[in-house]
């Protein structure tokens, strides 16, 4: 896991996945937008394109949906390739961050606007309606226009729309970052579960790391046109696949360090780690996320454990349901180590600010980078 | 990560389907009525100005026979010309039309004698008419001498600057730009400074009748440009009744066009100004107040740099519209000679197109130039505009506000004055013998200029243009702004659709002369037409209606198509069901502005109405210059009445449609 492994886990053996991406690019003028993407995605799952602003998730999302083609590669869905064909020729449903809803029409109307020309019969088309707005847990809401409803309703009404047609593939860009937090968490569950029920394949732009956390079923973080890694929530936060990835997901405490028979060094101390890969002498970054630090009283110290470090409590901060606390170590000079300890552990060990520890960094727990990725 | 680069091959294109090959399509078609009444039309114009025709005396060939038959030796015309002296070089300068009889070179010459003719060019190109056969041809031809009566040699075309050099070197052509200029320039001066007041006043004072101030200020934009001269004539003319205030000055000349270019470019100018004042932010005020700065010095640090676009944006469209205006010139310009009227007395007058295509194009110049500075300008402003300010609110302060009040009260008496005297003299019976009411000078058909029927046409030429040139805008706007891809075709259609706010009407008008009254073309069948009319009026009011459209298109979410075409509907269907809805306030805001604009132009239509169909704002011109000035006013105040009307009906049916199809505006 350690290595650049850019193909994530839940492949599949057998049938071709649902949506192929193969050597994508994407350039506006000089700037490269999107490079050489590879992404396989099964039918049914759940895929967050997961990055900071700019680095070309949502010109992806665009590519798959015939928007902005890419300027090389290819993209297969359900068997076919997709490649040059216009968005309206591509089989997918689409929801906005604005939600696009065409303000002159009532909510039913929204909703039926991709039923009707197609020769369904009238009565079909408002029975699909009802069903959808039940769907989204607004069957009162037919004959109001988009500005008298919430953003949280608007959302519903978009997304409805969107599967309106029953489409092979979901696509949702931002969908929730304009809405207010509590709504927004509370839609996340709703949309997940829609699209459980639905198994409708999705993939979802977001830079909300928590989003992705909690909806995907596989995260493909992107940076600078690039795909850092494709994994499973838990993999991407157990196990980043890159200095990058593990600062994006989380925090995390970064030192610089060298690699020096199979440890790291870290000031006068050593390290040991479970990473592997490197040779004696490379240049390295060492990370290390808040919550796998583990306090011990200064008794411990004597016992000569692995990976213990002697600090000094300078800081904490109350955060509900932990302390966020700020260790100075003379191992680490100026640099200070952030640290997550339960309320049980800071009553145990009567900490506050002056208070002096030893914090263990588990080997296994203890990930390793080049230096300069 | 290592570096890489973008492999090698050929860019992804997406294949074509039918919506975008229909937007195409239309966009297509648009930005071919626009290359066929206004490129082609001012390409043809252009070339036009560069065509010199004169009489080429030595490439024809004579000889002249004796009585008895025996024919002398050839000589040329020239020849003969140097011997007779009958033409100077001035004569042999000519036009297209231009005819030089033959006999002219043969002082002796009878129809009656015997004497036989023989003719031929000494190169290909020497044409001559024998009556209407027009003769080209190096082979000599023989005439007797009753038909060489009616031989005319024909002068030949040639190309380069000599139009343009013979303009510069004629002093009373020349003086005409100094002219234009200085009046074009202490117009935008003065209208500056009073709708700069005026814009003020209404944004930053408390005064009371904002709303009646607004409306006073827009009543010039309802009446065609040369109103007041007519209002200025009765005030001010020979017999006016407040000559005395002028002390000897003339009304007749730059002092009358001045002040009637101020009164039709101050809506136009209020309006620029008005918006940018409006964008002001609040915070900056009250930075300058904590800073104890006199309201002096704020005005001169805050406001006025704040409002530095819209003052250089409305003083470079009040330039362009004085200097490229014909109407008002005409009215009262007497003797002084603008680049606006030296194109028409040299086409109508003097028949001399080329000339006039000359004069044209340098008119082109400052109104492309202020076309240019405009554009950058608001490009800037849109800037400012973006920034996220709290709008300005003005505290009540007496003084201040009756000043604000006397300032704008003086301008209303000054615009609804004009108005006003108009109407009065439209409806008295002879000024200023009888000074009784009637109706009489509203017996249009009892005079020149078209009568009624002028009037009826307007009406048509408006409503037609209102609905014809909505449509094609709002389509074309639709099109160029909801293409995916296909840049190039979009810069074209963009440069084609922004050129017509850079072409002056008289340039326009001229350019259509050329280009449509040509037997060659095959749509010279419109010439003459109420047709040429139609497409003469909307491609000059073109890019307002452009931009107006744009604006609201950009306003609504960039998505509905992409929605759309997930949807597998067509993109026809989102236009009509929820586009062309979204946008019906824009749409008819375009509708009135073209209906208003084609009931008030004179100088796009002066060169190109017929008998047929003579127009309303055209009867004006004509019958003032005909010296019927009382029902040349009472024509100029229908005009004023149906444009009033026009506009109350528009806010009427706006107010209705609005109430019925845009429910969902109200939270």
């Amino acid at each position: 896991m350690m290595t650049s492994d850019h193909t994530g886990g839940a492949q599949a053996a057998g049938a071709a996945p649902y949506l192929q991406i193969k050597g994508l690019w994407k350039a506006f003028g000089d700037f490269l937008a999107l490079k050489d993407i590879n992404l396989d995605i099964e039918a049914g799952e759940f895929i967050c394109f997961l990055g900071p602003s700019g680095c070309g998730k949502t010109t992806l999302l665009r590519a798959v949906a015939g928007l902005d083609p890419q300027t090389r590669g290819n993209i297969r869905q359900a068997g076919v390739d997709i490649s040059s064909l216009p968005p309206s020729r591509r089989d997918y449903g689409i929801v906005f961050q604005s939600y696009a809803l065409f303000p002159n029409l009532t909510v039913a109307r929204n909703i039926a606007f991709g039923l009707e020309n197609t020769g369904r019969p009238k009565a079909e088309i408002k029975a699909r309606v009802a069903e959808l707005l039940n769907l989204v847990g607004l069957p009162e809401q037919a004959d109001k226009y988009p500005a008298q409803l919430s953003g949280g309703q608007q959302q519903r009404i978009a997304l409805a729309r969107a599967i309106a047609i029953k489409p092979g593939l979901l696509l949702l860009d931002e969908p929730l970052s304009a809405l207010d937090a509590k709504v927004r968490v509370h839609l996340r569950h709703e949309i997940k579960g829609l699209q459980r029920k639905l198994g409708v394949t999705t993939i979802m732009v977001t830079h909300d790391q928590e989003e992705a956390l909690s909806m995907a079923d596989r995260i493909v973080v992107m940076n600078h046109g690039t795909v850092e890694q494709i994994g499973t929530p838990t993999q991407i936060y157990r196990h980043p696949a890159t200095l990058f990835v593990a600062d994006f997901i989380g925090e995390t405490n970064k030192v610089a360090s060298v690699f020096k028979g199979s440890r790291v060094a870290l000031g006068n101390l050593s390290l040991s780690t479970a990473a592997t890969g490197f040779a004696e002498g490379d240049a390295v970054t060492i990370a290390v996320r808040p919550e796998d630090v583990v306090p011990h009283s200064t008794a411990v110290m004597g016992e000569g454990g692995l990976n213990m470090l002697p600090v000094t409590i300078t800081d904490m901060e109350f955060l509900g349901s932990f302390w966020r606390s700020h260790l100075r170590s003379p191992v680490l000079g100026d640099t200070p180590l952030i640290a997550n300890f339960s309320i049980n552990a800071v009553r145990r060990l009567d900490m506050k600010p002056g208070t002096d520890l030893v914090a263990e960094l588990p080997a296994e727990r203890v990930l390793v980078f080049p230096r300069g990725a | 990560m290592t570096d890489l680069s973008l492999p090698a091959g050929p860019a992804i294109k997406l294949k074509l389907d039918r919506d975008g090959a229909i937007k195409r399509l239309f966009m297509g078609i648009i930005a071919l009525y626009l290359v066929v009444a206004l490129a082609l039309p001012l390409y043809t114009m252009l070339s036009k100005s560069f065509v010199t025709y004169s009489f080429e005396l030595d490439r024809y060939e004579f000889q002249v026979s004796d009585e008895a038959g025996v024919f002398g030796d050839p000589v040329t015309a020239a020849a003969l010309n140097q011997q007779l002296g009958v033409f100077t070089a001035d004569d042999l300068r000519s036009n297209s039309d231009g005819r030089l009889t033959a006999t002219d070179f043969f002082p002796d010459f009878s129809f009656r004698s015997p004497v036989k003719y023989r003719l031929r060019g000494t190169t290909a190109n020497a044409p001559y008419l024998v009556g209407l056969d027009l003769q080209n041809t190096t082979e000599w031809r023989e005439y007797d001498s009753n038909t060489f009566r009616r031989i005319n040699l024909r002068p030949v075309t040639s190309v380069g600057p000599q139009n343009y050099v013979e303009y510069f070197s004629n002093p009373t052509l020349f003086s005409s730009i100094e002219n234009s200029v200085f009046i074009a320039a202490v117009s935008t001066v003065l209208t500056v400074v009073f709708a700069f007041g005026f814009a003020y006043a209404l944004n930053r004072s408390c005064m009371r009748f904002k709303g009646f101030f607004r409306l006073v200020a827009m009543m010039p934009i309802l009446v065609p440009s040369l109103l007041p001269g007519i209002a200025l004539i009765y005030l001010f003319g020979n017999q006016g009744m407040l000559k005395s205030l002028l002390m000897g000055q003339s009304i007749y000349g730059p002092l009358g066009i001045v002040i009637g270019s101020v009164f039709f470019t101050f809506p136009h100018a209020m309006i620029i100004i008005t918006t940018a004042l409006s964008i002001a932010d609040q915070r900056q005020y009250e930075a300058a107040e904590s800073l104890r700065a006199s309201k002096w010095r704020t005005f001169w640090t805050v406001t006025i740099p704040g409002a530095r676009y819209g003052l250089i944006s409305a003083a470079f469209v009040t330039f362009t519209l004085v200097i490229t205006d014909f109407g008002l010139p005409k009215v009262i310009g007497g003797q002084y000679n603008v680049l606006a009227i030296d194109i028409y007395k040299q086409v109508i007058g003097q028949q001399n197109f080329e000339m006039g295509a000359v004069v044209s194009v340098i008119l082109l110049i400052p109104a492309v130039l202020a076309f240019y500075v405009d554009r950058q300008v608001q490009k800037k402003q849109v800037s400012l505009l973006s920034a996220r300010s709290v709008p300005y609110q003005p505290r009540p302060n007496r003084r201040f506000d009756a000043l604000c009040l006397g300032w704008c009260a003086l301008m209303a008496v000054f615009i609804v004055g004009i108005i006003a005297i108009c109407q009065y003299a439209a409806l008295i019976k002879f000024w200023p013998y009888d000074l009784s009411l009637s109706l009489n000078n509203y017996a249009f058909d009892k005079m020149d200029g078209g009568g009624w029927a002028a009037y009826w046409n307007s009406i048509k030429l408006a409503g037609l243009t209102a609905v014809f040139g909505t449509v094609i805008v709002f389509t074309g706007a639709y099109m160029v702004e909801k293409i995916d891809g296909f840049k190039t075709g979009r810069g074209i259609f963009q440069f084609l659709a922004m050129l017509p706010m850079a072409v002056p009407g008289m340039v326009l008008g001229l350019a259509y002369i050329f280009f449509f009254n040509n037997p060659a073309n095959p749509l010279h069948v419109i010439y003459g037409t109420m047709t040429i009319l139609v497409v003469s009026t909307v491609t000059h009011f073109y890019t307002v209606g452009h931009l107006t459209a744009l604006t609201a298109l950009k306003q609504i979410d960039a998505e509905f198509e992409p929605v759309a075409s997930s949807l597998r509907q067509p993109f026809y269907r989102l236009f009509t069901r929820v586009t062309v809805p979204v946008c019906l306030p824009a749409i008819l805001d375009i509708s009135i502005y073209m209906f208003v604009n084609a009931m008030t132009t004179v100088s796009a239509v002066v060169f190109i109405y017929s008998t047929h169909t003579a127009l309303a704002s055209v009867a004006v011109l004509n019958m003032d210059d005909a010296g019927d000035i009382a029902p040349a006013a009472a024509m100029g105040m229908m005009i004023f009445y149906t444009n009033a009307g026009a506009r109350l009906l528009h806010l009427f049916a706006s107010r209705r449609i609005l109430g019925r199809t845009q429910a969902w505006r109200l939270r």
